[in-house]
């Protein structure tokens, strides 16, 4: 049993190491930008916000600080954790390390269904559901390819997921075809790249329900999602009801991409290579890897957002920066991987 | 009385051809039943009947006295180990973990494992002996290790009765017969045991029962020195085999004829 303690207080180790870290860089990313403040300004304005007491500083360093970074600095944490963890649950479930919620449609999916309601001209509420049904229509599409040629393969999977992909940007491009060119066009568009730079706290608390409920879900739900790994006959006979399990948390995982995508548009590559990252500090067992992908998805957006927001004077969409990190490590994880996936 | 199967028949719904027809058989504590029978004969969907993965389309099943359409599969999962073929996981959880999920049918859904789940892994792992493998991916660790990983998984929960897969496929010699160990052993200590293999040998290495699953879908069970003779071998393998007694080891041995 030693060996089995020792590993938990290791795992402690590593999220209490990165919780720190989290919030260091949040302060370092509340003092960088292009108006500078004092680290004393940022935390007298926090401190006497959040207590409710009056304190002396300029308006706009208030401006800055509560307006302009803190509500970009929280959506940063939200939506990185949220793609993590969602692909983290995604690849858990279908027993699947290659995919994550771009590869299976889900985000083309809420893409197209955000679009749709841009369109019709409905409020963010809208917006909001039209996103998760759209993800959750596009990733049960990607489900069934599978089951109708009756393989279970991991490189099926990827397949089906490729195709409703590419049937899902050609609906997408329809869309867009047909959209309004001054205005709407540049809403669609603006979505399907991503970026932070719209984001007000407005539209975090609009997604922080589903967003915390979701993720409440997967962590109490992870080691279950471990069992349903195993496949589906010998999940059974250790009496696990398999498709309770995974429904719940494939809603769960597709309600937060949907959520992410509603409040910063798509961005890929996180919930791919993320909760790669943590498996190979934390292992594959999920009670272990979601609280770690978690914390470093969050890190990893928090980082790349800030880079971008204070790098060069114009602002990149935030996929490109993804993209560029984001690939070049898949493929060498595959290289390292290669063995295993024969 | 353990098992108490009576009459059952299955066929998928797909297709009407049933792959057995009025199985019957039982089964009491510390007994072994091997169940042979050629490829694709049927033996794996009888387990998973007995395992109520899936339901025979008519006939009764009674585990521990209880119908098994009336149990849940909690229940049904804390009664029956399965041991299933050696498969390879997607992800390389260590066989710690692997042990402990066999927990699953005495934790409630949305709970975890508790420290006394954790306690009871790592009993069945010393039981095994392979406490020193606990921290290893269960992907990296040879056939004979899963398969004794998975042992320890199905007994975890103290069940009644344990079901084996063909434990013996894929393992070479040695580890065979390790198994079988590790099976009358298992059997010797209470645990009412169900294999199917495809070695005649193996089942009169264990001694018990043995159950003869034919292609036409008849199961038939007897003591294991009644059912196989070699009529019944040639008929079933369509291959010369011979039963010989041999006076060194004192047990008759199911071989060859030729090739």
């Amino acid at each position: 049993m030693e060996v089995v303690k020792k590993r938990k207080a290791k795992q402690n180790v590593i999220n209490i190491a990165f919780v720190l870290l989290l919030l260091f860089l949040v302060m370092l990313s509340l003092y960088i930008g292009k108006y500078p403040l004092t680290i004393k300004e940022i935390s007298q304005i926090l401190l006497f916000k959040s207590l409710g007491k009056k304190g002396v500083w300029e308006p706009m360093a208030e401006n800055v600080v509560l307006g302009l970074r803190l509500p970009r600095i929280l959506a940063a944490i939200l939506v990185g954790s949220s793609l993590s963890l969602s692909g983290a649950t995604y690849q858990g479930i279908f027993k699947n390390p290659l995919i994550s919620p771009d590869f299976l449609g889900v985000s083309a999916g809420a893409c197209i269904g955000a679009a749709i309601a841009i369109i019709m001209s409905l409020s963010s509420t809208y917006i909001q559901l039209f996103a998760f049904f759209g993800g959750l229509l596009a990733v049960m599409l990607t489900l069934t390819i599978p089951k109708l040629i009756r393989s279970d393969s991991n490189i099926v999977l990827v397949l089906s997921g490729i195709v409703v992909s590419g049937a899902m940007s050609s609906i997408m491009g329809f869309i867009k075809y047909t959209a309004d060119p001054q205005k709407e066009l540049a809403t669609i568009t603006y979505w399907q790249m991503g970026s932070f730079s719209y984001v007000s706290m407005g539209s975090i608390y609009s997604v922080l329900l589903p967003i915390v409920l979701s993720c409440l879900v997967l962590f109490v739900l992870s080691w279950w999602i471990d069992i349903v790994s195993l496949g589906e006959k010998e999940a059974k006979s250790l009496g696990v009801n398999v498709s309770y399990v995974r429904n719940i948390t494939v809603i769960c995982a597709t309600l937060l991409t949907a959520s992410s995508i509603c409040i910063v548009g798509t961005i890929g590559w996180v919930g791919l290579v993320i909760p790669h990252f943590a498996r190979m500090l934390a292992g594959p067992e999920n009670p272990r890897l979601m609280p770690t992908s978690y914390l470093m998805g969050a890190i990893f957006m928090l980082i790349v957002d800030t880079i971008n927001r204070t790098l060069g004077s114009a602002e990149m969409p935030i996929s490109i920066l993804t993209g560029l990190i984001g690939a070049p490590f898949y493929g060498w994880l595959l290289y390292k991987q290669r063995m295993r996936l024969q | 009385m353990i098992y108490e199967i009576k009459n059952i028949s299955f066929h998928y719904s797909s297709n009407k051809r049933l792959i057995f027809k009025n199985v019957s058989l039982s089964l009491k504590k510390g007994q072994i039943l091997s169940i042979l029978g050629p490829n694709g004969a049927g033996k794996t969907t009888l387990l998973s009947c007995m395992k109520n993965i899936i339901s025979p389309v008519s006939g009764e099943i009674f585990l521990c006295g209880k119908d098994i359409r009336k149990m849940n599969v909690k229940e049904i999962a804390s009664l029956v180990g399965y041991v299933p073929q050696s498969h390879t996981p997607a992800f390389g959880y260590s066989v710690f973990d692997f042990v402990l999920m066999g927990r699953a049918p005495k934790i409630m859904m949305y709970h975890k494992p508790k420290v006394e789940d954790e306690e009871a892994a790592w009993k069945a792992l010393e039981m095994l002996g392979i406490t020193h493998l606990a921290e290893k991916a269960y992907t990296e660790i040879s056939g004979g290790e899963m398969q004794q990983a998975m042992i320890a998984r199905s007994i975890v929960c103290h069940p009644k009765t344990l079901l084996f897969d063909e434990p013996t496929a894929h393992l070479d010699y040695g580890n065979q017969l390790n198994v079988l160990r590790l099976i009358k052993k298992l059997s010797n200590e209470g645990y009412a045991i169900v294999i199917t293999t495809h070695n005649p040998d193996h089942a009169m290495l264990l001694g018990g029962l043995a159950a003869i699953l034919d292609k036409e879908g008849n199961l038939s069970v007897d003591h294991v020195d009644v059912i196989i003779n070699e009529k019944l071998l040639k008929n079933v393998y369509n291959a010369d085999l011979k039963l010989i007694k041999v006076p060194e080891l004192s047990r008759t041995a199911c071989v060859p004829s030729d090739l």
